[in-house]
């Protein structure tokens, strides 16, 4: 067993310390709002928060973290979908499929944390995340507005 | 064309009922007599719409959600005739099995080819109007007046006469016994008030707090989780594999065999995990019967699509006048061969698929484009009746036409054959979709044009050799041997009706358009765009090449033959304008013009090149005529990502194969954008009226070609084969 601190919640896990977070989050604590899209860190829908910091969590081994970390998913993020990303989204209708979005979500919430008013290049440099559908337009609007709002 | 794709979504099994349900009966959401429900009453007012006592209006919608925005455009449509509070909208999906039991009462579910509200527009509009209809006549009844004296607004009715009102939710149930009206006035366009509006989506909330449960957050008591491994090459087969490696790996419950009437062949070891299922099939030995194109690759490719590009057999899709006069007479000939690959879909959800199967049922959990082609699926792979199986839609992570095609759900249930009873969750690794998709048809194109003295195109052949997405999916959907899908957006207009959609934009005297069918031992699918996506290459990138050896201006070059086409011409000229066309700024600007599923689209890119063959799209503008447009901003969201699907395969992505296996096995080598390579899009939606045209798909068509020409204008070189990768580099 090892204990996480998940979402402001002390959890006990009982997994492989080889197994990534994602997994860990998905499978035994069972909240899927961190999503799985490739396995390799490539594309970044299993972004969650470690101590304030966007990790892909896909690559992230539980052997990794220890008890006085803590862990934000998106489930964690906000207590409803207050948070000034999540805001600035909502008001652009920004997500299309949806899939990407919540680590897209925490990637732009992670970045904000130590960047809070990021130019266009900072942007570019820092949010590597896919989205098929092709949202970035109003993703890059989202994040200004964001800033703002903060 | 419309009429072909769905009549190849729909199926391997007979028990789609005919068209002839398709009448007043589905336009108007009644329930067959004799059809009830199994709880002999439904609380609803039809089939459409649902009215609970608080006034929450629940639209039932078909068609899949996969990102496109369908499911909003259809409510608000619903909303418009109910004369409803949109603010009390809400949706829910209908099974296929329901849809089944009720002689198909909510029509098609197959949601591709930018049908998904075109398609459903007309009978979901009755539906929604038949249902107001209802509610009126429900008050008026308990009023005793006339229902000619009462109006609805905004979820009330009201008595004209006296001052009597009454809200919707009071009278749903009482309306809902009413027999349906067997005629029904739809609005004109010009007194809509909820459709037409750039309103949010209804899905949005909970797509941002992580709570929208997609097919793979599926989670089911007793769950077992299955990762699987295809036989690596096309038309292999799993020979053995070695149970006894894994089995005492964690979790692991066991290993099962997968082979599909699909004719997959494969192992899927099953877990309490998927991280467990995984590791243990990344560990499983399995040997495999490579089969015949164990030896495939990228050469074999090419010299067979060469191969057909100046065969004497092919088959005509478009022709008329005198082309080899025309070239015979030709003062200059112009000839250049164009390439496009292979391609994935990769939606950002891999594939999955969530079964329960007991000797009497087979329920399926699963996103699809096609709810009842999946349905068809659970019960051709379990042996049961279509009655006893039954498939629940999740909204999809994205789809781009890969969902259509049903082959993880005939996988689930084979693995789940193994573990009656249990609920079991096929997960695909992001390795296994790269491997296994149904990819975008690769062709190449000889084109050649001729030009006379005056720099006039005279005419003009385009030979398009390679894949039939048809010949590899449903042959008995070809046309004596011919697929006539191959020539999208090049069809002439007027030869067949239900191929009008996709009419060549321009007039040309002389013209020859035909298709050396070289098909490749490669999985063709719909892929977003489909077969528009080639051809409007190599038309466009060709009229560039055309006008430039004619020393003409492109724009004009392509107007001079839009004449008939005042509507491609208007949305061409709309991105011109915008873009600055003709301005002596400095900037490399390119053009591209198609007409693709029913809408009029055009794109205008500006790009900058630097030394190092470096390619910056700046901005792009982009139009488009849908006709009829029903929620703008949804219309112009849709255009911002067409261009990253479009643009994406232009620059970075290709399916290529080595001894007959998928060398680009994960985002690190089948790149996708990124927002820093995000053009500025300026999407100009202008609806001309009096049809309705797609949205999902048309400006992917004019993505690539404009940004194409706009390097020709930078650089001086032409592309002519995707991606585009290295190839300005030195």
């Amino acid at each position: 067993m090892k204990s996480l601190k998940v979402n402001g919640k002390r959890i006990e896990v009982d997994a492989d310390e080889g197994t990534p977070l994602l997994w860990v989050i998905r499978e035994q604590l069972g909240m899927t709002g961190t999503k799985f899209g490739c396995g390799i860190a490539q594309c970044g829908a299993c972004t969650i928060h470690i101590d304030g910091r966007a990790v892909r969590s896909c690559v992230y081994p539980l052997s990794a973290v220890s008890d006085s970390n803590e862990i934000t998913t998106i489930e964690g993020l906000s207590r409803d979908g207050e948070h000034p990303v999540q805001q600035a989204w909502a008001e652009l209708d920004t997500p299309q499929c949806g899939y990407c979005q919540p680590g897209m979500i925490m990637a732009v919430a992670g970045m904000l944390n130590d960047t809070p008013n990021p130019s266009d290049e900072q942007i570019d440099a820092q949010i590597t995340n896919i989205c098929r559908c092709g949202t970035f337009q109003r993703v890059r609007e989202g994040i200004h507005l964001a800033a703002k709002k903060s | 064309m419309n009429d072909l794709i769905n009549g190849i979504n729909v199926t391997r099994r007979s028990f789609v009922v005919g068209a002839s349900v398709a009448g007043a009966g589905l336009s108007l959401g009644i329930l067959p007599a004799g059809r009830a429900a199994a709880d002999g009453h439904l609380d609803e007012v039809n089939a459409w719409v649902v009215i609970a006592p608080d006034d929450t209006v629940t639209v039932r919608v078909a068609r899949s959600e996969m990102g496109q925005g369908t499911l909003t455009g259809l409510a608000q449509l619903v909303a418009e005739e109910l004369e409803c509070d949109w603010e009390k909208v809400t949706w829910e999906f209908p099974t296929p099995g329901q849809s089944l039991a009720r002689e198909r009462v909510w029509g098609s579910f197959s949601t591709g080819g930018s049908r998904g509200l075109r398609g459903s527009q007309q009978y979901m509009r009755e539906g929604g109007a038949a249902a107001r209809m209802m509610l009126i006549e429900a008050a008026a009844q308990q009023w005793g007046v006339p229902a000619a004296e009462c109006y609805a607004e905004n979820s009330v009715i009201y008595h004209r006469g006296s001052r009597r009102k009454t809200r919707f939710g009071k009278v749903a149930d009482a309306a809902g016994k009413l027999a349906p009206p067997t005629e029904v006035k739809l609005k004109p366009e010009s007194e809509w008030k909820v459709a037409g509006q750039p309103l949010k989506r209804l899905d949005t909330a909970e797509k941002l707090t992580g709570k929208l449960v997609y097919g793979a957050d599926i989670q089911l008591d007793g769950m077992l989780l299955a990762s699987i491994k295809d036989c690596p090459v096309m038309g292999g087969k799993l020979l053995s594999y070695d149970e006894a490696a894994i089995k005492d790996m964690p979790g692991v419950r066991g290993v099962v065999k997968v082979e599909t009437s699909l004719g997959t062949s494969g192992v899927a070891v099953v877990a309490d995990t998927w991280w467990q299922a995984n590791k243990a099939l990344e560990k499983l030995p399995i040997e495999w019967d490579l089969g015949p194109n164990a030896e495939f690759d990228d050469a074999a490719l090419t010299a067979l699509l060469e191969s057909g590009l100046d065969a004497d057999e092919a088959f005509v899709g478009n022709a008329g006048g005198d082309i080899a006069g025309a070239f015979g007479a030709a003062e200059q000939m112009v000839e250049a061969v164009y390439k496009v690959p292979s391609q994935n879909h990769a939606p950002m959800e891999p594939m999955n698929a969530t079964a329960v199967l007991t000797k009497d049922q087979c329920d399926v959990w699963c996103p699809t484009q096609n709810g009842e082609s999946a349905l068809a699926a659970a019960s051709e792979a379990s042996g049961l009746p279509i009655e006893q199986c039954e498939v629940y839609k999740t909204i999809l992570g994205g789809g781009f036409g890969r969902r259509g095609r049903p082959d993880y759900v005939y996988q689930v249930i084979e693995v789940a054959k193994a573990f009656p009873g249990t609920p079991i969750k096929l997960q695909w690794s992001r390795e296994e979709d790269q491997r296994h998709g149904f990819f975008h048809p690769t062709t190449m194109a000889k084109m050649r044009g001729s030009l006379d003295a005056d720099g006039k195109l005279t005419g003009l052949h385009v030979r398009i050799s390679g894949q039939s997405i048809l010949a590899g999916l449903s042959p008995q959907a070809l046309q004596d041997g011919m697929d006539p899908l191959v020539f999208q957006t090049l069809f002439k207009h007027g030869v067949a009706p239900n191929m009008d959609d996709h009419a060549i934009s321009y007039d040309f005297e002389n013209l020859l358009v035909d298709h050396a069918m070289r098909n490749p031992p490669i999985r063709p699918g719909f892929w977003r765009g489909v077969n528009m996506n080639q051809n409007a290459i190599y038309m466009e990138c060709f009229m560039d090449e055309l006008a430039a050896a004619a020393g003409r201006d492109p724009l004009e070059f392509r107007l001079a033959h839009m004449e008939k086409n005042p509507k491609g011409a208007a949305v061409l000229k709309a991105v011109a304008e915008r873009s600055g066309w003709g301005r002596k700024d400095g900037k490399h600007r390119g053009l591209a013009v198609t007409y693709g599923f029913g809408s009029y689209v055009a794109a205008c890119a500006d790009v900058t090149v630097s030394g190092d063959g470096d390619v910056k799209i700046d901005r792009i503008v982009a139009a488009t005529d849908c006709g009829t447009a029903v929620n703008p901003q949804q219309i112009e969201a849709q255009v911002e990502g067409s261009f990253v699907y479009g643009l994406s395969a232009l620059l970075y992505q290709e399916i290529t194969y080595d001894q007959g296996v998928v060398e680009q096995q994960n985002f690190h080598t089948y790149p996708s954008m990124r927002i820093k390579d995000m053009p500025k899009v300026e999407a100009i939606v202008m609806p001309s009226g009096g049809f309705y045209g797609g949205v999902g798909e048309p400006t992917i068509g004019v993505a690539a070609p404009a940004v194409m020409n706009a390097i020709y204008a930078a650089t001086g070189k032409r592309v002519r084969s995707l991606p585009l990768k290295e190839q300005l580099k030195a």
